[in-house]
């Protein structure tokens, strides 16, 4: 288990503020302290976290890890996070099935940020095993006037299919970033849904996706960006693709007012030529250069 | 020694090189040199096996390289600086000279070799080789890429292009201890007349054939100057 726990937990879990650890759909470990209470929701379905108003840099680590084959877990996570609190969140994912049942997490992640608060969310998924390992994550996130969340999430091979939506609700001066890296190969399935309502003036939406899509891999990311008054977004989906893959983006900006500034880029393609041709001339071979050039674009 | 044997290069019908014959000995220093569109760049390439001539024989000290991938020919000690530098997402300087090097190195070290260039600013090291960069700044990153790996033929393909933002001079002081230093074969394609000047030799090409290979007083009808004396800038 714990193996598993430092995949996808990158911090001394020991170490951090607060924690809960789920394994095969129950709480095994828990830590709280005076600023961070964890509360269970009943049927052991998911926890409440708490956090205090004014709590300074507290960091909760909520892994969940599933080793039995054939489990389906669906767990209910809500943040209520008080006002001023400023918290990391780490929440990693990881499966471990050798067996031909199917593993699958559903993660269902709630986030009510209180004015003034600041969340960082690191969120990473991690499958390993020859069984089919499904991951379906909803993150919905309630922006209150002057908050900022900070969405990262990471799935680097080792999960089947993922169907992944993250939904937010943005007030007056909130700020939402999302950085996604995504790498899929074999037969993997990975769809990405952002949908952001921009509804408070100056209300700014930054959402960046890398991905790499080999063999013969299936990507999609759908942006849906709602500018509801004077507001920003800004949408980059940039994909490298090779083999046999596809990667499809769809973008949707909608801006409700003459003053929301709504941009998206896309750009999908395979790796520059240039790229690899000037690391060949530094002494790599095509597979070396290539490596590197997606180690980097991942990083 | 880097010699070209009737070396020729079609694309989509067109003669690009015509029968090239050359010979490049070692610690001189070469300028090739010539108008927009005779064949420079593409003869560069050839030297790196970027691009494949259509007939001929490329011997790099007496070893057959016509067939030899671009990784092969870079671990024999043939370094190629690009005119336009690629840029990488996520691919740091550091990373670069790293691999450049073939070894861990410091930053400290990798700094050392940025100075070489003009940018010593230890800052530079974790800057990533991207557009945020000035084309200056990814030019003089490109020049250090070579010189962090001591080639036994560099070939520089105009090196001055695009850097009007550095001091031209800097340009030249690391030429002048690349040509003072003179291991190796150097080759750079250039106009500049103050690199010309440095030469052992000039290659002048013209419409994909070597017109004439000699110092600098082959030049004398480009370069006359119409208020008299040798050569304009
Ligand atoms: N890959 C290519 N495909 C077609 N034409 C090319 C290619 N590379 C070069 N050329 C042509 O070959 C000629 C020589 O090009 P180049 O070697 O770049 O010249 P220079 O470096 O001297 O300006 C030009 O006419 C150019 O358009
Ligand atoms: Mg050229």
């Amino acid at each position: 288990m714990s193996s598993l726990l430092n995949k996808i937990i990158n911090n001394k879990i020991e170490e951090a503020d607060s924690y809960n650890i789920r394994e095969n759909g129950k709480t095994v470990k828990r830590k709280e302290n005076e600023y961070i209470k964890i509360v269970n929701k009943p049927n052991s379905k998911g926890i409440d976290i708490y956090v205090k108003e004014d709590t300074l840099f507290g960091i909760i680590d909520i892994p969940v890890i599933i080793s039995e084959s054939g489990i389906k877990d669906v767990v209910y996570n809500d943040f209520h996070i008080g006002e001023n609190a400023n918290v990391i969140i780490v929440a990693g994912c990881g499966i471990h099935n050798i067996k031909h049942k199917t593993s699958q997490h559903d993660g269902i992640h709630r986030f009510y940020l209180s004015k003034n608060s600041k969340v960082r969310y690191v969120e990473k998924h991690y499958g390993e095993g020859t069984g089919n390992k499904i991951f379906n994550p909803i993150t919905e996130a309630y922006l209150e006037e002057g908050s900022t969340l900070n969405i990262e999430t990471v799935q680097i091979k080792g999960v089947d299919k993922t169907t992944r939506i993250t939904k937010a609700e943005l007030q007056e001066n909130a700020t939402l970033t999302i950085n996604e890296k995504l790498y899929t190969e074999e037969e993997q399935y990975a769809k990405t849904d952002f949908i952001v309502n921009l509804n408070g003036e100056n209300a700014s939406a930054h959402v960046t996706s890398r991905s790499v899509a080999t063999e013969n891999s299936y990507q999609e990311f759908t942006s849906d960006v709602i500018g509801n008054t004077k507001s920003f977004a800004h949408v980059s989906c940039d994909a490298i693709i090779k083999e046999n893959a596809q990667v499809k983006a769809i973008p949707i900006i909608y801006a409700k007012d003459a003053s929301a500034n709504l941009i998206h880029e896309a750009a999908i393609g395979k790796i520059a030529g240039q790229q690899l041709t000037k690391l060949m001339t530094l002494g790599l071979t095509l597979k070396e250069a290539e490596k590197m050039i997606i180690e980097g674009f991942l990083k | 020694m880097l010699e070209f044997k009737n070396i020729c290069f079609n694309k989509d019908g067109k003669e690009i090189l015509k029968n090239i014959n050359l010979k490049l000995l070692d610690d001189k220093f070469y300028v090739i040199t010539g108008p927009n569109g005779s064949g420079k760049s593409t003869l560069a390439k050839i030297i790196m096996g970027i691009e494949k001539p259509t007939s001929g024989t490329i011997l790099f000290n007496d070893i057959d390289i016509t067939n030899k991938t671009i990784t092969e020919r870079a671990n024999m000690g043939i370094g190629f600086a690009f005119q336009q530098p690629a840029v990488f997402k996520g691919i740091t300087v550091y990373d670069l000279l790293k691999v450049a090097i073939k070894k861990d190195i410091t930053k400290v070290e990798a700094c050392n070799i940025l100075s070489k260039v003009g940018l010593c600013a230890l800052n530079y090291v974790d800057r990533e080789v991207n557009t945020s960069l000035s084309g200056g700044e990814l030019k003089r990153i490109e020049l250090a890429t070579i010189l962090a790996r001591k080639p036994i033929l560099s070939i520089f393909d105009e090196p001055e292009a695009g850097i009007d933002l550095w001091s031209f001079n800097n340009l030249i002081e690391v030429f002048k201890q690349i040509e003072e230093d003179s291991k190796g074969i150097t080759l750079i394609i250039s106009h500049q007349e103050r690199i010309l000047n440095i030469a052992d030799k000039i290659i002048l090409l013209e419409n994909g054939e070597i017109k004439e290979v000699g110092d600098k007083s082959i030049l004398k009808d480009i370069f006359s100057c119409p208020k008299g004396g040798d050569l304009c800038e």
